[in-house]
């Protein structure tokens, strides 16, 4: 699904990302975990194709260069980032929103766009799974959120889309156990054989509800250690500064 | 990384065609027999052309003005045209069967099928053509309830009474330079008479056509709503690309008596010149109503996103106790385009209402200004003002100006005024991108948000149209 060699990602000639090898099968979730300013966010961002950073090395998704592709293609071609901010866009109806996304993500694929009403019954049983008040729906996008509606907005949006490869940037920060249960949950129930995840995360216990299949650690721009679950109980016991004098 | 296609506004005006079509001009210049000529040709008893003549004897005294924010070069008046209409629309025809098929085509072509109109329910069109009316449409229905919509020259033969009774009663012949100079040369527009208690049971409009070069347009519009009755009139505007500047200068009068409600709209998609700032409308009207009576109510909701320079502020007097005004705006400006646009308040009955939501967006190196007057009189008491301003920028090369007058004369009144200016955030695009809409899709979809409590205001059939023109008007403005 995804492929990446020897990334190296620099913005205002500051050199973030340096070196950066990860390879992710269909059926795979992989965590990343990582102290402050290690890169996290930069590697979601160039995932997903924003403008502004010096890249070199290689990102194959699907087996392609993703190049210079554009935000949105990337996003029509099945990769969905969940912000960590997600942002407010006022007088733009959040559920009008998803299906203007929705249905330019089926044209992209060849498949039939939706109308309102078949729109509107997925929307509600989706949202309904995920514990969302229906209310939020009709809502401006984002505007006035509590930082748990806007993350169980991100999950929504993902189950719907339905992408190929996600990319959940620090979704669990900021959430109580029950919003961090209904996206853990949003996660599970959104796994398939065919879709890939990648995880970018501060803490366990996120990876506590998910069963991560790898979880790697990133410092200072590069994979410093890859293992499984246990590497991130190991790790939330000595913390990072742990890892590096064993590493 | 993304490759930002070059987009030339003058390809993206897909109204900027032209009808070829023999007309009936007047001779250029403006004098006398002009004026003449204009009244001859409609057939105008004299008290019309004595009105005219007395406009025109006071624009002999007037100077234009400029203290307006957006400057342009002299308009040199007597090079113009006052008056061009098709031949074919000389003798007014009597049905929509008779109508030139010329002007039937060039209707179609512009989204309004005249024809297929008879079977569309829902909205009754005045087609204006240069200088002539060339087709209403309803006229019959609207007739059974009373109704009178038809050009306002028929009007001033079929209904002088009505007539003379208002025009010139909310925008007088000695009012400024521009209104001054289009009662002297006014040559078509809509008249609209709803009588006492009737609901207008469809949407009235107007759609206006330059077509002919060297041509100025002098619209004249007059909607009387009698005691205890209700209409909602649009109007819409198109004209060909031109490398000269031409000249639109409309006065629109309104009239609400006693427990009526005019609810008046437009969408003005003059052609704004080209994204070097090349030829463009001219676009400066009097827009005026007058809650003339009591528990009246008049709604202005404008959607400007043509012409080379707009500079208009209709305008509220609310006379009648209890009366209520309110003007709703999207004004948007690109590349070299130009707007001074806002509204007056004007409080003189007890109790009055006004609200102004104002949206200026700005795009390229373009210049938007809102200007506006909320004059709330001494007798005026327990009377309220809200008005909204809100700025939004694209680049770094265009303006954004607010200019609020606020004049409260009594203590029981109250004026609240806000205003912001913001940025399109990068922050949103990345999203709106990140959801697979492209760069074009992602501004149109936020600026559609920032306009949205506008663009409710608009009556359904031309909210969708207004949504999509809000979009390509700023097509091209972020790289």
């Amino acid at each position: 699904m995804l492929e990446i060699k020897n990334l190296k990602a620099s913005i205002n000639d500051k050199e973030i990302l340096k070196g950066l090898n990860i390879s992710i099968k269909p059926g795979e979730l992989h965590a990343i975990m990582g102290p402050n300013g290690s890169g996290k966010s930069t590697l979601a961002n160039v995932l997903s194709g924003k403008e502004g950073y010096k890249i070199s090395g290689e990102i194959k998704y699907q087996g392609k260069n993703l190049g210079d592709i554009s935000i949105d293609e990337r996003a029509q071609k099945g990769i969905f980032l969940a912000f960590q901010y997600p942002t407010e866009i006022p007088g733009v109806n959040t559920s009008n929103f998803l299906r203007t996304s929705l249905n330019k993500i089926k044209k992209a694929r060849g498949e039939k766009e939706l109308d309102a009403l078949s729109f509107i019954k997925i929307i509600k049983e989706k949202s309904k799974e995920l514990g969302m008040d229906e209310k939020m729906l009709s809502r401006q996008l984002n505007v006035g959120f509590s930082g748990g509606e806007k993350k169980k907005n991100e999950i929504l949006q993902m189950k719907i889309l339905d992408p190929n490869l996600v990319i959940l940037d620090e979704t669990d920060s900021g959430l109580d156990i029950d919003a961090l249960k209904t996206v853990a949950n949003g996660v599970n129930t959104s796994r398939d054989k065919k879709n890939s995840f990648l995880v970018i995360t501060h803490y366990q216990r996120l990876l506590n509800f998910i069963n991560p299949d790898f979880v790697h650690v990133l410092a200072d721009g590069k994979i410093v250690k890859s293992g499984s679950m246990e590497l991130a109980t190991q790790l939330e016991k000595s913390g990072y500064k742990g890892l590096y004098s064993n590493a | 990384m993304k490759t930002q296609k070059d987009i030339n506004t003058q390809e993206d005006y897909k109204y900027g065609f032209t009808t070829d079509i023999e007309s009936i001009k007047a001779p250029k210049g403006l004098n006398e027999n002009t004026i003449k000529f204009i009244s001859k040709i409609k057939k105008e008893p004299q008290w019309m052309l004595e009105w005219r003549l007395k406009a025109f004897n006071r624009l002999k005294k007037l100077k234009e003005p400029n203290w307006q924010k957006p400057k342009y070069p002299k308009i040199n008046y007597q090079d113009l045209y006052y008056y061009s209409a098709p031949k074919s629309a000389s003798e007014k025809p009597k049905s929509l069967d008779e109508v030139d098929p010329k002007l039937i085509e060039t209707y179609k072509k512009l989204g309004i099928p005249l024809q297929e109109q008879k079977r569309l329910s829902g909205i009754a069109v005045d087609a204006v053509f240069d200088s002539v009316s060339v087709a209403t449409t309803f006229k019959d229905e609207l007739t059974k309830k009373g109704i009178i919509f038809c050009p306002i020259s028929e009007a001033i033969i079929k209904h002088p009474d009505l007539v003379k009774k208002y025009i010139g009663s909310v925008i007088p012949i000695t009012d400024h330079y521009f209104a001054t100079l289009n009662s002297a040369v006014f040559t078509d527009g809509s008249f609209v008479y709803i009588p006492p208690n009737v609901k207008c049971p469809m949407e009235l409009s107007t759609y206006f056509r330059i077509n002919a070069s060297e041509t100025g347009q002098f619209e004249r519009t007059l909607i009387i709503a009698d005691k205890g009755s209700y209409v909602s009139y649009l109007e819409g505007c198109t004209a060909p690309m031109r490398d000269e500047n031409q000249l639109h200068a409309a006065n629109v009068e309104l009239i609400a008596l006693d427990d009526a409600e005019i609810k008046y709209s437009t969408v003005q998609n003059w052609y704004p010149g080209d994204k070097n700032g090349v030829g463009g409308i001219y676009n400066f009207v009097t827009k005026r109503g007058a809650c003339r009576g009591k528990n009246s109510k008049i709604s202005w909701t404008q959607v400007e996103t043509g012409s080379a320079i707009t500079w208009k502020y209709p305008s509220c007097i609310l006379q009648g106790d209890n009366s209520v005004g309110e003007f709703y705006s999207i004004a948007i400006t690109n590349n070299h385009q130009k707007a001074d646009t806002g509204t007056k308040m004007i409080h003189l009955g007890k109790n009055t209402k006004s609200k102004i939501i104002s949206k200026g967006i700005s795009a390229g190196s373009a210049d938007n200004t809102y200007r506006g007057l909320v004059d709330i009189g001494r007798k005026a008491l327990n009377s309220r003002n809200y008005t909204q301003c809100d700025s939004l920028l694209m680049g770094n090369k265009c303006g954004a100006h607010t200019v609020p007058y606020i004049k409260n004369k009594n203590s029981s009144s109250t004026v609240e005024h806000e205003a912001t200016t913001s940025k399109i955030n990068d922050e949103q695009l990345f999203y709106c991108n990140q959801r697979g809409l492209n760069q074009e899709e992602a501004v149109s979809l936020i600026v559609n948000g920032f306009c949205k409590e506008v663009l409710q205001q608009l009556p359904m059939e031309f909210a969708v149209e207004a949504q999509k023109l809000v979009g390509i008007s700023l097509e091209g403005s972020v790289g």
